[in-house]
């Protein structure tokens, strides 16, 4: 297989998050599994950058790294944020909390006042068309509305600027999160994220199995190979119309399989 | 596949939203009908209600037919008898509040030993492989074995009654707050330090929270191994110095061979116990389960 890098797009002079060779192996020696190899990828200010490849290609153990969640084996990462928003494949809210009080969770642990707390929470629902129910529980909450609790939740937790982060862009990590929903929650949830990125001008990294996903979201879908993950291919997908896109999500789809195929023999 | 066909455009953000809107409403669940609490309660003390009737007519009926001499099985309405006569001379006072402080003291002395004990086996590997299974071999180990080196070691008094009912209930906390702990699901962990969670902020706010549920039935049974060593220990350490608590009553009862007083002892021993279960924990339990929307847990 020979990995095409087609379009290199020429890196802004600052960047939200930078990857330099970054390898992640796992285990020792013979067991030993490369999730990651000499990874580059840049994902510049407010930029919505998709990641799309096969399971287990590494996309998660991805995002763990720009997370802070696991550390590199080789490499290095350069973060230009404040700390990074995660929202996961599930929601996993606290069940023990309610809707608005999930929100506040991550600014409670920050140690910010309760009339502060309570502010941006009602705004976060707000930006997430939950006003309103932030008194319920997670269980008598549907799961696309969970799943926007978690990401106000998670938009929550960059939104304290006053430590080391403080004025500097914001990024969402977003790991297959509509990947739970029924079709049509997800093809709703997909316009609400495009509106809340406008609204937000947060940078979003955003990881999908799902090649339509990810065109209709990204201005660019990255295509991971998969043991091991390396960037085999970029696509900008950036405003393209009715007929582009599906050209473009035909040609994704395409290198898509040409990839796992290559793991056929 | 006809893309065309598959992909849904959102007219405007006013159209997207009054379509999440009804998914909000169509999706959410249905909170389940509940019925008025007259006849909840009536359907939840009938069953045990029509059970002790049909024990006391079966122990009526055996009395009646003489199968045992009095003195060993005795008239349900003597063992009343002596408790209407506890009652009335406000014994019964004493009886209680000697025993249920008792109790009381030691299980939250328990507690503040237990909790930081299951914090350190459950998050520190060297702790867990070498004191866990101390203290889960501690749980089976009646502590009614400790009562007589208490005795030797502290003499009759209240420390080595203190010290039989801790060695009840601080292994069966520190053992529900470890397996609270270690069925907290993974993610949860996880998605704290995404937030921003640090070691203690971890723990305050996110691991403690998430183990409520397990923590509350190792309370519930730390709660019974204490009132049980508490009357093993009444019962055997008996001492004018001590007051007069349910064990010792049991075993007066028991020197003077009146078979109505150790029934009664029995029962009134059972009815705190099970009372303190009943108006405690199982209440605490089922808040805390129903706010989870764990209600198939709630009893
Ligand atoms: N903690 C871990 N220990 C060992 N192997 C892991 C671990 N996490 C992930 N892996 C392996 O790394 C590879 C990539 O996993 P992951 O990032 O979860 O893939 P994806 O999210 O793309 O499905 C898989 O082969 C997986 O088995
Ligand atoms: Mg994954």
């Amino acid at each position: 297989m020979t990995a095409t890098i087609e379009t290199r797009t020429v890196a802004p002079p600052v960047t939200t998050v930078r990857f330099h060779q970054v390898g992640k192996t796992f285990g020792q020696s013979t067991k030993a599994v490369v999730a990651l190899d000499q990874v580059d990828l840049a994902v510049g200010p407010g930029e919505f950058v998709c990641l799309v490849g096969a399971s287990g290609c590494g996309k998660t153990t991805l995002l763990n790294l720009v997370a802070g969640l696991d550390q590199p084996t080789s490499g290095r990462i350069e973060l230009n944020s404040s700390r990074p928003a995660v929202v996961f494949q599930e929601a996993a809210l606290m069940p023990w909390l309610t809707a608005a009080g999930n929100v506040e969770l991550p600014l409670r642990m920050a140690g910010v006042g309760k009339a502060a707390r309570r502010a941006t929470a009602a705004e976060l629902l707000e930006l997430v068309r939950l006003a309103g129910l932030g008194d319920k529980r997670p269980h008598e909450l549907s799961g696309g509305m969970r799943q926007r609790v978690a990401l106000a939740r998670a938009l929550a937790s960059t939104t304290d600027h006053t430590g080391a982060g403080a004025g500097k862009p914001s990024l969402l990590l977003m790991d297959e999160p509509f990947s739970a929903l029924d079709a049509i929650t997800r093809d709703v949830l997909q316009g609400e994220l495009l509106r809340i990125w406008r609204a937000t001008g947060t940078a979003i990294l955003f990881v999908t199995h799902d090649v339509r996903e990810a065109v209709r979201l990204g201005q660019r879908v990255v295509l991971l190979s998969s043991r091991p993950g390396r960037v085999v291919r970029e696509w900008n997908v950036d405003g393209l119309t009715d007929g582009a896109e599906a050209a473009a999500v035909d040609e994704v789809n395409a290198a898509l399989r040409t990839v796992i195929s290559s793991h056929a023999a | 596949m006809p893309p065309e066909a598959t992909r849904v455009h959102p007219v405007d953000d006013r159209d997207a939203g009054s379509v999440e809107a009804g998914l909000d409403a169509l999706d959410t669940p249905v909170t389940a009908y509940r019925e008025s609490p007259v006849r909840r309660i009536a359907a939840r003390a009938l069953p045990p209600i029509g059970a002790i009737a049909v024990f006391v007519l079966i122990w009526q009926v055996l009395w009646a037919a003489a199968f045992w001499p009095e003195f060993k099985l005795p008239a349900p309405v003597a063992v009343w008898d002596q408790i209407w006569q506890l009652v009335v001379s406000g014994e019964i006072l004493e009886l209680f509040w000697t025993s249920v402080h008792r109790a009381v003291i030691g299980f939250a002395i328990s507690l503040l030993i237990a909790v930081p004990l299951g914090l350190a086996i459950a998050n520190i590997t060297v702790v867990r492989r070498g004191v866990g299974p101390l203290v889960s071999g501690l749980q089976s180990l009646p502590s009614v074995a400790w009562v007589p080196a208490a005795i030797l070691w502290f003499g009759l008094n209240d420390r080595a009654i203190y010290w039989v009912v801790l060695l009840g209930a601080v292994p069966s906390i520190a053992n529900g707050l470890v397996s609270g702990l270690d069925q907290v699901p993974p993610i949860l962990p996880r998605v704290g330090q995404a937030l921003g969670a640090g070691r203690w902020s971890g723990i305050r706010y996110i691991l403690l929270p998430a183990a409520l549920p397990g923590f509350l039935g190792g309370l519930k049974q730390g709660w019974a191994f204490s009132w049980r060593s508490l009357m093993a220990a009444e019962l055997i350490a008996t001492s004018p110095d001590l007051g007069e608590g349910l064990g010792q009553y049991l075993h007066n009862g028991m020197s003077l061979s009146d078979i109505s007083m150790v029934f009664a002892g029995i029962l009134l021993i059972f009815v705190v116990g099970v009372g303190i279960e009943l108006l405690v924990f199982r209440p605490l339990e089922n808040s805390v389960l129903r706010a989870r929307g764990l209600t198939q847990g709630v009893r």
